[in-house]
């Protein structure tokens, strides 16, 4: 695409983007540090985890304040409205995507004093491989305005969401084998919970980003391949 | 804009047919098609010779009073050839009228600036043209503010009032079609919104078009934007369309800023 006619517009816009960049960097390595300190229930990088969600609530604060600001000195038309559109919300994802993260390091600390983790921790595992990889792509998409990456991204969710199902079934068995196991078990159900809410935002940013390239919007539905048996329990919390 | 219940296929009250335009022997204007429909705003966008003032001004045929231009194609309204050389040019202008830049009222009473162009037309008695001297005024959102000077000259009114003094005077012949070519370039953000507000309010009885270079103002005023270049229309469409999802490049170049 052209540049603007005005430099500074260009610059103001790429100064969004780039920390919109930041801002994912951030979260993703939340996400991959809070999951390692909860397999391993390593307190110290679990506080680590905790300590560094307060860069991307600075850094969202910004990105919207830099947004409002163009929009207001810039009235930006077309792709460019979109642009300071999709960065207000894409920020907001991203963030709630860290308190997330931040979420599940502060159940590893509640946690940590368990001997053992129970074999749910690889469903909890996989989850994270699949939210950790759709969140990168989705990131990628918005960097690269990759229109056919992002509608992958929001087609795929739905395997985050039968996994979470998975889980949930294996830590009830879980807790049916013994009570002690319950309080615990309550906590790594939460924090399967975080994961496939991390699903979602990474989903919407892929929306938004769709949004961004063609200025069309996403059908309101989703693909979902929830298994019935559960009667609808996960949907009803969304 | 502020027609959420979008008639599908609006009545077109000037259909602009394979127009071409030359002043001379430079052809300023290129095969142009296009509707203007009932009672919507069509706004005419491009930069600086693109020919969108062109365009406006052979829609009443002013250029007939320029020796050396002229036009080929059809310009129909309701469906009349308003080209045709046999074509009242009095009554069209009188059916198409036109507010200009610059506010042009005539250095005369406000109340005469609006008589007078009646006057061509009709015969009315002293009450008659009272009354539709005020109809007018009131028609242009300006009533209020000279109904007790009607005799001061209108050029002591201010910028504003003036243009809409413009707006009543081409109104009182009760055109069918009215042209503006960038009615509030000389006025200040205050006097344009009162334009802007009284251009919506006259889309229910008259089809309008505007030729603008604020695109903020084609997006709040107009229900359908051309946008024109190097005498070609390169996109012709919805508002909402051409300004969020524009189909041609060019256009979004455009509207963004980024034309070299």
């Amino acid at each position: 695409m052209n540049d603007h006619i005005v430099k500074s517009y260009d610059r103001d816009l790429e100064a969004l983007g780039r920390r919109i960049s930041e801002m994912g960097g951030v979260a993703e390595k939340m996400l991959a540090e809070a999951m390692d300190a909860l397999s391993s229930l390593d307190v110290d990088l679990a506080k680590k985890v905790v300590a560094s969600d307060v860069r991307l609530d600075t850094l969202q604060r910004e990105i919207e304040e830099a947004a409002v600001l163009t929009i207001a000195r810039r009235q930006p038309l077309a792709v460019d409205l979109r642009e300071c559109i999709a960065a207000i919300r894409i920020s907001g994802d991203i963030e709630r995507i860290g308190d997330l993260a931040k979420n599940i390091a502060k159940r590893t600390l509640k946690i940590a004093a368990e001997a053992r983790l129970p074999r749910a921790i690889v469903g909890l595992k996989s989850m994270h491989e699949i939210a950790a990889t759709q969140l990168k792509d989705a990131l990628d998409a918005y960097a690269l305005r990759d229109e056919e990456r992002a509608r992958a991204v929001w087609s795929n969710d739905a395997d985050l969401d039968a996994l979470e199902d998975s889980v949930f079934r294996d830590l009830l068995t879980f807790m049916m084998e013994d009570p002690r196991n319950i309080s615990f078990c309550t906590h790594l159900l939460f924090c399967s919970k975080n994961l496939e809410r991390i699903g979602d935002h990474t989903t919407n940013i892929s929306e938004t980003v769709v949004y961004l390239v063609t200025g069309e919007a996403m059908p309101v539905e989703r693909p979902k391949t929830r298994p019935s048996s559960l009667g609808g329990e996960g949907e009803a919390s969304q | 804009m502020n027609a959420p219940a979008q008639v599908k296929d609006p009545a077109t009250k000037i259909s602009v047919r394979s127009l071409d335009f030359y002043y001379g022997a430079t052809r300023s204007l290129k095969s142009i098609s296009l509707p203007l429909h009932t009672h919507k705003v069509t706004a005419f966008i491009g930069p600086s010779g693109c020919g969108k003032s062109t365009l406006l001004r052979v829609l009443n045929r002013m250029y007939d009073l320029y020796p050396g231009q002229r036009a080929e194609g059809e310009v129909l309204l309701d469906n009349e050839n308003i080209l045709d050389p046999a074509i009242d040019l009095n009554a069209l202008r009188a059916r198409v009228g036109m507010i200009f830049q610059k506010p042009t009222p005539f250095p005369m009473s406000i109340y005469e600036n609006i008589a007078f162009g009646i006057r061509l037309y009709e015969k009315l008695s002293r009450a008659d043209m009272d009354a539709r001297v005020e109809e007018a005024l009131r028609g242009a959102a300006l009533w209020d503010e000279v109904k007790d000077k009607l005799q001061a000259s209108g050029l002591g009114l201010s910028g504003g009032q003036q243009q809409r003094l413009c707006i009543a005077r081409s109104v009182a012949v009760q055109p069918e079609v009215i042209l503006f070519d960038e009615p509030c370039s000389a006025l200040d953000p205050i006097s344009t919104a009162k334009v802007e507000e009284l251009i919506e309010e006259l889309s229910s009885q008259y089809t309008i078009a505007i030729v603008t270079h604020n695109m903020q103002q084609a997006v709040r005023v107009s229900d359908y934007t051309a946008f024109m270049y190097l005498g070609e229309l390169v996109e012709y469409g919805d508002t909402d369309d051409v300004f969020n999802r524009p189909r041609e490049k060019r256009t979004q170049d455009y509207i963004t800023g980024r034309f070299g």
